[in-house]
């Protein structure tokens, strides 16, 4: 009965597919799994888009959407239903071309980037032995299509949203990736499913997530910086901060090339959600051994929808970066901090069993840490303010 | 040679043309994109994985933004009054010609040098990365010690003389 319900959607699959004639079985595979993910995450965002207008309301003691549906609900199917009917505007000194493919661009790449994520035990559409290379693949190319966007739009909040965008996502691109490589290093592998297998063991009733490792949460928080820059959330929305620039490189989209960009953007969060949680919170491994008999996808989800509740949270808290301080938090204090950590992971693994490990590398990320913030204060590169006037 | 080779062998191709012959500046950036993400693709087609996921790493998502950023940053992107094409194109042709028959020349002798192979062997990540780290691991360090020059010549050409301002 266990067994049923964690592998529910592979027997599901198995037995659809067998309905087919012999030949058409492998495509059929495929194909079905990519619809279930392309239903599945869509899905998801607009429950996503209606929990975080709901708790924006909340935080900024407001209602919230109310109107359409018990607790407006329905208000993403309103919203969808009036993207469709709204009227396509290009820009009549756009370049077209460009500008209709930047948002399909965009979306492909990041829905590219679920097929190897593992959403529960035997739920990963290509079990790939390059899997995070290929993830990070993926992602990288979504840069081109924001620069696409904006350059196509031919308006100066587009364009300067768009040099915005990507000078964040190319400076924050390199912490997420060394933040992954102390995992891969721990794992020696680029699979994600031999990540999430690495992860699912139990001491005492308690997982072996790499976030209970010293190195492990170091690289998670950095992980979790990166992540928000990556996906241009608050407090790292300097692309599309609508005080300086409208919308960013989006401002001269309308209506479903706009709710594209929209359903890319959550669409990156919930996958790169996903893959934090395969590296450093076990994928879906349960949190107590106890646990174990809830099927893995439901803690799969449940770790991502969280990810997707810390960042609603911090949306409603933190103000917005500027420029300087966004490049300088992620050249001076978040780079340095992951290359120690890639040193802090290699001690880790020679240093042996034992509690000596855990003091040492605790010390020397704590130290760093502390130190690197203090003198990053000092000089005047963190922290608030420093304004020069003219003389 | 399937089909989904000469799909992607005439895409690459026509990318790599569209960067040539196109007239704006960021057109031929993003046909060049093409090319390199059809290059990747080919990669992938061969059963290189690790080759395949870092040109896309490398050159669409790194060198391509790269190439735009430096297009939009320095000159703007309109066309020159005088043409695109540089005078002496029939010197640059030649030489191209010359490097591709070098190149296509060593791919064609290789077969010889190597009579032996007759299954295409199956070589994973795993080994890659042991073969980086063990045998070529001088290579990869050279490579590493010359990237970081390039980095601090760059650093050091774009910094600002604090000296000279006050």
């Amino acid at each position: 009965m266990i067994e049923t319900a964690d592998q529910i959607f592979v027997l599901l699959k198995h037995w659809l597919v067998g309905l087919l004639p012999a030949g058409w079985q492998p495509v059929a595979g495929v194909v079905l799994s990519v619809v279930a993910i392309i239903a599945v995450f869509p899905t998801l965002f607009a429950l996503t888009v209606w929990i975080e207008r709901k708790g924006l309301g909340r935080m900024q003691n407001r209602i919230g959407p109310n109107r359409v549906g018990p607790l407006g609900i329905l208000q993403p199917v309103a919203d969808a239903i009036k993207s469709l009917i709204k009227e396509d505007i290009v820009p009549l000194s756009a370049d077209a071309a460009v500008h209709f493919l930047a948002p399909l661009v965009l979306v492909a790449a990041v829905f590219m980037g679920f097929a190897v994520l593992p959403m529960g035990r035997n739920m990963t559409l290509v079990n790939m032995d390059a899997g995070l290379l290929f993830y990070f693949a993926m992602g990288a190319s979504t840069e081109l299509a924001v620069f696409m966007a904006g350059w196509s739009s031919r308006n100066k909040y587009s364009l300067l949203g768009a040099m915005r965008a990507v000078a964040q996502m190319i400076s924050y691109e390199v912490p997420l990736l060394m933040s992954s490589v102390a995992v891969v290093m721990m794992t020696g592998s680029l699979s994600l499913t031999k990540i999430v297998a690495a992860q699912n063991h139990y001491t005492w009733g308690l997982p072996h997530w790499y976030i209970f490792t010293p190195w492990g949460f170091a690289g998670f928080v950095m992980y979790a910086i990166a992540t928000t820059a990556e996906t241009n959330r608050s407090p790292f929305d300097l692309p599309e901060g609508e005080s300086e620039l409208v919308a960013g490189y989006h401002t001269e989209y309308s209506g479903f090339k706009f709710a594209l960009f929209f359903l890319g953007e959550y669409l990156a969060m919930f996958s790169i959600s996903g893959l934090g949680a395969t590296l450093f919170l076990g994928g879906w491994s349960a949190p107590f051994s106890f646990l174990t008999w809830v099927p893995s996808w439901i803690w799969f989800f449940s770790k991502l929808m969280l990810s997707i509740f810390v960042f609603i949270w911090m949306r409603g808290t933190l103000p917005r970066l500027r420029q300087d301080q966004l490049m300088n938090f992620a050249w001076k204090f978040v780079l340095p901090l992951t290359l120690l950590n890639l040193l802090v992971a290699a001690l880790w693994r020679f240093l042996g069993e034992g509690w000596e490990r855990w003091v040492v590398c605790s010390a020397i990320l704590l130290l760093a840490y502390v130190f690197m913030g203090w003198e990053g204060m000092r000089r005047g590169h963190l922290g608030p303010r420093r304004y020069r006037y003219a003389e | 040679m399937s089909l989904v080779f000469y799909a992607i062998a005439g895409l690459t191709l026509a990318g790599a043309l569209a960067a040539v012959l196109l007239k704006n500046t960021v057109h031929c950036a993003l046909a060049l994109t093409v090319a390199f993400a059809g290059l990747a693709l080919l990669f992938l087609e061969l059963d290189a994985q690790f080759a395949g996921f870092a040109q896309i790493l490398v050159y669409i998502g790194a060198v391509a933004v790269l190439v735009v950023f430096a297009i939009l940053l320095t000159r703007g992107s309109e066309t020159p009054k005088d043409g695109v094409y540089s005078r002496n194109w029939l010197a640059g042709l030649v030489i191209a010609a010359g490097v591709f028959a070098v190149l296509g020349w060593a791919v064609l002798e290789s077969a010889r040098a190597l009579p032996h192979e007759t299954a295409a062997p199956t070589v994973t990540v795993l080994q890659i990365g042991n073969a980086l780290m063990s045998r070529y691991v001088l290579p990869l360090e050279i490579v590493a010690l010359l990237l970081t020059a390039a980095l601090i010549g760059a650093v050091i050409v774009a910094m600002h003389e604090k000296e000279g301002q006050k």
